[in-house]
């Protein structure tokens, strides 16, 4: 207290607040430095990874950025077309699409030296598959046999491997499934099932501290919560070099401050652009903006198993919410056109070969407020007089979107009261709620992709009992042509099949379809040859620095 | 003095429990928070059933809190979803929250304290009202208004200083973020202080001190401010720990890695060891905090006694 009676600044007034101010400004300045990185290398922005760095563990995009740097799997998924291509893999043969032999190329190394054989993969699968290791990916190995020895529903489990995986030489081994799957081989690309290097194993916490793989990157240092400076490894043996010395992932909490940095001249690459700045962003960063699209559709699912919403009239009245909410508008004033409206369920980035229809869903997701009224009308009306869409208020400006729908479906029935938002305040607890079944009403659904088949947007979310069959729909038609799908050996027929399940899903209104997401994107002047991958990531080992 | 001292020490052990009891049972209110591990698709039961063991939540709520105080008096706090321990989160975060509050306070003593004298002195001249209607001005405008202002002028449009902190969180890249945040409560030191110079500049003793001839600066800075400091050191050591607390918007605009950071995040994820962990930290150095406040009266006012 003595220090700051002693001040003198009453002396000379008006100068001492502005002298303070100078010299906050200037010791700023000075603290205020370069990023610290190499001239061929960029800083971009990224979020603290939820999980442990594991490939198994990881299941969402910011850890999966990551993953994607320093490893490379048996497949991978263009970052242009999204077509599941060979990397590691030289050959996947089968004749019945249930026992696959896998031959991996020659020359293939780990950053570490150790060479990547048949026993990296097996290791590994077996590692992710097994209960023991908590890992959250773990019902990507369900399909191969012996899953529920190693992952049972409850209780201990009852063996260490997988009996379908068997190592039969250096560079082969053998997948046995438990049913037929024929698409098997292009879920490869997945990041859950990479190889790992035996350090993984045997020095574990040295190896989450920093992880080794074996792609284009390696890890120079990670601090966690902060930052990761991944370096160009010179030794990488793959065609997709990475054409910059490396990049620095920077954490940060809020994407407009990021923005903002890049802006700034701080930061080069920011991977998600706030909803608030989608006006400007066209102005702020003249031809450094990417949009396009990724493998994300928005739903508005129903709990079907509230007998309100299981009943033939539900059936239309979900139809007519459909065709009551005005997507185009909505896509454009809100979203800015980051977002398209969705005509069928599930995603342009498949290309129409992947099993993507453009108008699958028909005259039902068109904009009709008088189909809508007489939907409703015919079907009985709203269950309970009123929909509530519940959403999780957290994250993601769902509030904005959700009511939007509503004020749209209010419109369209003319009755004030007909929709309403029901915010949860966190994920956890939205989740909790879906999970516990104690949906009363329609909610919110998100489906990002995790590989680029039309399998994935469909088994998961509508098959009996599915991992992600939250409103828990059930039809025996859907369920039979998609296990024809998956036991279909030619790839056009297989399509044909899941598409016709579609139709499905279409007749019934599973779901309610909403928009596309696109990926977005903004960079400095010194960045070229900027692309997002079909998971709406930045391609980094293709961007050019200078 | 001592026994002073040893009665508040003991006061706070039944604040500390009830304080932390609270947030336990707030955060554990908000459900399961395994549900929100696996994203957009529930975890599958066998290994949600794992971790829910593993993090303890299958317990009953009392026996989780019961544990989680006893693992606290041995320095573990437990571990964040991420595998962290929080020992570790904290490490790293209450350094660069510390920095951030020095910095706000240093604001909000030597410019708060300063502006407060000269207006005080000044009642009614166009410095008084100037700095009257600025310090209206700030507090009327939101922080989070302040600091992406702030960051967009000196950041973007003239470069001053990077728009955001770096990892190292160095004392010389908080200056505009401490700014930010101390500058509501700067602007009550300012008038906290100026009212109360203003009030003692009439008292007695003060016009007793002219009348002998000291020295004017002498008079100010120990008659008069000495006298009028009280309140406002009460108001600075509350803030300690509101500053600490409160640092989440600050945080966020500056992508500054402290504590709000953590807090948010625990939030978000409903990671009760995170939250509570950091809260009951935050409770500490709030009681601490309002100890010496009231133990610097006395050297303030040597009339205050402590029996």
């Amino acid at each position: 207290m003595r220090g700051v009676a002693r001040t003198r600044a009453f002396r000379g007034p008006r100068w001492a607040a502005a002298g303070a101010m100078a010299a906050v400004l200037v010791l700023a300045a000075c603290g205020g430095g370069g990023a610290g990185v190499g001239a061929k290398a960029l800083t971009a922005s990224w979020g603290d990874p939820q999980n442990p760095l594991e490939p198994s563990n990881t299941n969402e995009v910011q850890g999966g950025k990551v993953l994607d740097m320093i490893f490379r799997g048996l497949k991978r998924y263009n970052p242009r077309t999204a077509k599941a291509e060979n990397m590691l893999a030289e050959r996947i043969e089968t004749t019945d699409s249930q026992h696959f032999t896998i031959t991996v190329k020659n020359g293939w190394r780990f950053s570490n030296g150790e060479p990547v054989t048949a026993r990296s993969f097996v290791d590994a699968w077996n590692y992710g598959a097994s209960l023991r290791n908590n890992q959250k990916n773990a019902y990507f190995f369900g399909y191969i046999e012996g899953y529920d020895k190693v992952h049972p529903e409850s209780g201990r489990q009852s063996a260490d491997t997988l009996s379908g995986l068997k190592v039969t030489g250096p560079r082969t081994f053998t997948v046995t499934l438990g049913q037929k799957f024929s698409t098997f081989p292009d879920t490869l690309g997945y990041a859950a099932f990479v190889p790992l290097p035996r350090t993984f194993f045997t020095h574990h916490a040295a190896w989450l501290d920093t992880p080794v793989g074996n792609g284009p990157y390696t890890i120079e240092s990670y601090t966690r919560g902060a930052q990761m400076t991944l370096r160009k490894w010179d030794g990488y043996p793959g065609p997709d070099k990475a054409r910059n010395d490396g990049v620095t992932l920077v954490v940060y909490t809020d994407s407009n401050t990021a923005y903002t940095d890049v802006l700034g001249g701080n930061l080069d690459l920011v991977d998600d652009i706030p909803a608030g700045q989608l006006k400007n962003v066209r102005t702020d960063l003249a031809g450094r903006y990417i949009n396009s699209p990724a493998g994300i559709l928005q739903t508005i699912a129903f709990p079907f198993y509230d007998p309100k919403w299981n009943t033939g009239g539900a059936r239309k009245v979900r139809t007519g919410l459909s065709m009551a909410i005005n997507r185009k508008q909505i896509t454009e004033t809100i979203f800015r056109r980051t977002r398209t409206p969705a005509t069928d369920w599930t995603s342009p980035v498949l290309g129409t070969d992947g099993g993507f229809k453009p108008d699958l869903c028909g005259h039902a997701c068109d904009y009709d407020p008088a189909g809508a009224r007489k939907l409703v009308q015919e079907g009985g009306g709203l269950p309970g007089g009123q929909v509530r869409i519940t959403y999780n208020a957290d994250t993601g400006s769902h509030k904005q979107w959700v009511d939007a729908v509503c004020n749209s479906i209010n419109n369209v029935l003319g009755n004030d009261r007909a929709c309403v938002g029901n915010p949860v305040g966190t994920f956890a607890d939205f989740r909790n709620q879906i999970s516990g079944h104690r949906m009363t009403g329609p909610f919110r659904a998100g489906w990002q992709m995790d590989y680029p088949l039309i399998q994935n947007f469909l088994q998961p979310l509508y098959y009996t009992n599915a991992s992600s069959n939250d409103g828990k729909w059930s039809n025996q038609r859907f369920d039979h042509l998609v296990d024809q799908a998956n036991a279909e050996t030619d790839r056009p027929r297989a399509i044909r099949l899941f598409q016709q399940a579609e139709g499905v899903v279409r007749d019934n209104m599973a779901a309610i379809p909403l928009w596309y997401q696109n990926g977005s994107a903004g960079y400095s002047d010194r960045l070229h040859d900027v692309t997002l991958n079909p998971f709406s990531v930045p391609v980094y080992d293709e961007i050019r620095v200078g | 003095m001592g026994r002073y001292v040893a009665r508040r020490l003991l006061q706070m052990i039944p604040v500390f429990f009830g304080a932390t009891m609270l947030i336990f049972l707030m955060v554990n209110v908000m459900g399961d928070p395994i549900a929100g591990l696996c994203g957009e698709r529930a975890c599958d039961t066998a290994t949600a059933a794992q971790l829910r063991r593993e993090f303890g939540l299958d317990k009953p709520l009392w026996q989780q809190y019961a544990t989680y105080m006893g693992n606290v008096f041995t320095g573990d706090f437990g571990t964040a979803f991420n595998g962290q321990p929080v020992t570790q989160l904290m490490a790293s975060a209450f350094p660069v929250t510390i920095r951030l509050t020095i910095v706000a306070i240093l604001f909000e003593i030597v410019v708060g304290i300063t502006l407060g004298v000269l207006t005080g002195l000044r009642r009614g001249r166009p410095v008084d009202t100037s700095v009257l209607v600025l310090t209206l001005v700030v507090i009327s405008v939101p922080t989070f208004v302040t600091g992406l202002l702030l960051q967009l002028l000196f950041g973007v449009k003239w470069g001053w200083i990077r728009p955001s902190v770096s990892p190292a969180a160095a004392f010389g890249e908080l200056i505009v973020p401490g700014l930010v945040l101390a500058s509501v409560s700067l602007a009550y030191v300012t008038r906290l202080t100026r009212t109360s110079i203003a009030e003692n500049r009439r008292a007695d003793y003060v016009r007793t001190a002219v009348a002998k001839g000291v020295p004017r600066r002498r008079v100010v800075v120990r008659h008069l401010l000495r006298n009028s400091l009280i309140p406002v050191v009460t108001f600075i050591g509350t803030d300690i720990g509101a500053l600490m607390g409160g640092a989440i918007v600050t945080e966020r605009i500056f992508n500054i890695h402290g504590v709000g950071y953590q807090l948010y995040q625990g939030i978000l994820r409903q990671n009760t060891q995170t939250v509570v962990g950091f809260v009951t930290v935050l409770v500490l150095v709030f009681l601490v905090a309002n100890l010496l406040v009231d133990l610097l009266y006395a050297v303030l006012d040597p009339r205050i006694r402590y029996a």
